[in-house]
């Protein structure tokens, strides 16, 4: 053949084989796209049904014809959940209890981790594996023993010997999440002391060297040295532990169970709002009315919105370091 | 007396004990003492009196109770574990298959992976208690809205039952439907934080690999099975021990232990109940563990 007529033949060629991999790309995008839609679609779906549902009218509840757009809008749902979970303080009071126990465990894990991933002493193979022994066993096994030990709480027998009483009751009191945190032992810190070794264990030894070079001694190292470094698993790690206080319902419930904290009280919420409704829009006077159970449904969905709320706010400003801060921690690889 | 000179060495030691002090002095008292507890407790019937508790010791008793005598441990036990058996392997697939997804790189990522993470942030067991009780003053009947929130979370399921069962299917098949499409929002929500481990994992694959596969000639499916899923396979043993513990805190059983203890009064048998429980996810745990870590590829 001509060189020419091969020239040409090979370009038709080249032009069809780039036109099927440009097809084949894009569907594999529009395929990519589709999967990606739909499931986020099945994430977001509750909390942009709880949306509609919290702007509905009473009267929108019974029409088949609305699904997620109310016809009625109407803040009367946000009013009402506002009110019967006493919104403003129970944040407030609700913020401050996760935001001391989110520092408490920060600190205790990072010192326990950075212990555990640059000192040798004897043992401390055998206490690390204590520490994941705490990841695995669930906390359900320990409930009943530490239920009676915060009934009567005596320290080796201090309380008892100078005042002759039993022991300190601490239930409903902040202090038994205080004390599980500040020593490291609270919600899920056998994963924080995990993440705080990984990430300590990975920083290179020249720093402490000259740090001691430099005259500071041990927690002065810590202080100034490694701290700073760690910003990432700190942040990691305060960022999981707020999330999961705030929506903690099993120390609360077991130790704390007539505080006001949101988990509680949305646990709480159907039945209050199944009481206090009747009231509240005026007809509960008569002891036989009882609260319509769809006008009901409607108003916990509104309060559960309202709980979730400042988590999602949280998230949308700090949802960039969540994905960012497990990778630089090296926990994995 | 010369004053004994601390050598370095034993220096740095005592100030890594002083370090994880704090944590020991919790391990030993919240924990290790609670544990003992419960073990001696589980072998005791536990009344509680004004002035601490009382203990009778009962041997096995408990422990024969929840297996033989009580009404749902059994149930729900066997309910748990088959779920945990069924939900694991779908989870692990679909985290590393989102993974894989989030990790190529398109316009909307970042919300994407924002998206994905959500759950984490909502998955709260009020939010969920809250909800199975709404339910149940609509629904009327403390069972059948448990059966239903198994299975909807928010989903208006009874409109789509009734559709299929009134389709003419059999319900047996529809039955089978149903719970697929149930247990893919429970799947979907319980992968958060896979999701991110396996993300984390796969960034951390050297991209040379995958030049020096391509150049070679492989396939996009040649190097996901030759590259991509040995370098992560460390991160399923991972997954996969999370994933199991994590299906501790939602479930049932520990629901019913927590009925046992604090609406009957009856410590000891919540003792017993839990004690069986760990025992049986350790020995999965352990099991699976063996399992995997040998077919376990590491790369140093």
């Amino acid at each position: 053949m001509l060189a020419r007529e091969l020239k040409s033949n090979d370009m038709l060629i080249y032009r069809l084989k780039r036109s099927r991999n440009k097809t084949v790309e894009a569907l594999y995008s529009l395929f990519r796209y589709v999967l990606i839609i739909g499931i986020s679609f099945v994430i977001v779906y509750p909390i942009l049904m709880k949306i509609s549902v919290s702007l509905k009218d009473k009267m929108d509840i019974y029409n088949p014809t609305i699904y997620l757009i109310p016809a009625h809008v109407t803040m009367e749902n946000l009013r009402l959940a506002f009110k019967i979970m006493d919104y403003v303080p129970l944040l407030g009071n609700t913020i401050l209890f996760t935001v001391t126990i989110m520092l408490l465990q920060a600190l205790s894990c990072a010192l326990a981790g950075y212990g555990f991933a640059r000192f040798q002493f004897p043992g401390s193979n055998v206490l690390f594996l204590l520490v994941v022994l705490t990841i695995l066993i669930p906390m359900n096994t320990l409930m009943v023993p530490m239920y009676l030990h915060f009934r009567s709480f005596d320290i080796m027998g201090l309380v008892h010997l100078f005042t002759g009483k039993d022991g300190v009751n601490l239930l409903n009191t902040y202090w038994p999440s205080m004390i599980t945190a500040a020593t490291a032992n609270g919600l899920k810190s056998g994963l924080y002391i995990y993440i705080f070794r990984q990430f300590f264990r990975g920083l290179p030894k020249e720093i402490e060297e000259s740090a001691t070079i430099d005259g500071a001694g041990g927690l002065m190292t810590f202080y100034r040295i490694m701290l700073p470094n760690a910003l990432s698993p700190l942040l990691t790690v305060m960022l999981f532990a707020f999330v999961w206080t705030y929506n903690d319902t099993f120390y609360t419930s077991l130790f704390m169970s007539e505080s006001q904290l949101m988990s509680l009280t949305v646990a709480a919420l159907p039945a209050e709002i199944n009481q206090h409704l009747p009231a509240l829009i005026g007809v509960g006077a008569n002891p036989n009315v009882k609260a319509d159970p769809n006008h009901v449904a409607m108003v916990v969905d509104t309060g559960i919105l309202l709980a979730i709320a400042p988590l999602i706010i949280m998230y949308l400003f700090v949802q960039r370091y969540f994905v960012e801060s497990v990778e630089r921690t090296g926990v994995v690889g | 007396m010369k004053p004994m000179r601390l050598t370095l060495t034993r220096r740095k030691s005592l100030l890594g004990f002083a370090f994880i002090f704090p944590w020991l002095f919790g391990f030993v008292f919240l924990f290790l003492a609670p544990l003992v507890q419960s073990v001696k407790f589980s072998f005791h019937k536990l009344v509680i009196s004004p002035g601490g508790y009382s203990l009778e010791y009962l041997g096995l008793q408990n422990f024969r109770e929840a297996l033989f005598v009580d009404a749902t441990f059994n149930r729900v036990l066997t309910d748990s574990v088959v779920n945990m058996v069924v939900d694991a392997p779908l989870i692990l697939f679909f985290s590393l298959f989102s993974a894989v997804l989030l990790n190529q790189s398109f316009r909307g990522r970042t919300a994407a992976r924002a998206i994905f993470f959500l759950p984490v942030i909502l998955a709260s067991g009020a939010v969920s208690a809250a909800e199975a009780a709404g339910l149940i003053s609509m629904v009327g009947d403390v069972n059948a809205a448990q059966e239903m929130s198994g299975v909807t979370s928010t989903y208006n399921f009874m409109a789509l039952q009734k559709l299929l069962i009134e389709s003419g299917l059999p319900p047996a098949f529809s039955e089978y439907i149903f719970e697929a499409i149930g247990r893919i929002y429970e799947i979907i929500t319980g992968s958060g934080v896979q999701i991110l481990i396996f993300l984390a994992a796969l960034q951390s694959v050297p991209k040379s690999m995958y030049e020096v596969a391509k150049i070679e000639g492989a396939t996009p499916y040649e190097a996901f099975w030759k590259i991509t899923f040995p370098m992560v396979s460390p991160l399923i043993l991972t997954n996969i021990i999370y994933t199991i513990i994590d299906s501790f805190t939602g479930s049932e059983v520990t629901r019913t232990i927590y009925n046992t203890a604090f609406q009957t009064q009856n410590f000891g048998l919540s003792a017993a109940m839990a004690w069986l429980y760990t025992l049986t996810v350790s020995l999965i745990l352990v099991l699976i563990g063996v399992l995997v870590s040998k077919r376990v590829f590491y790369y140093n």
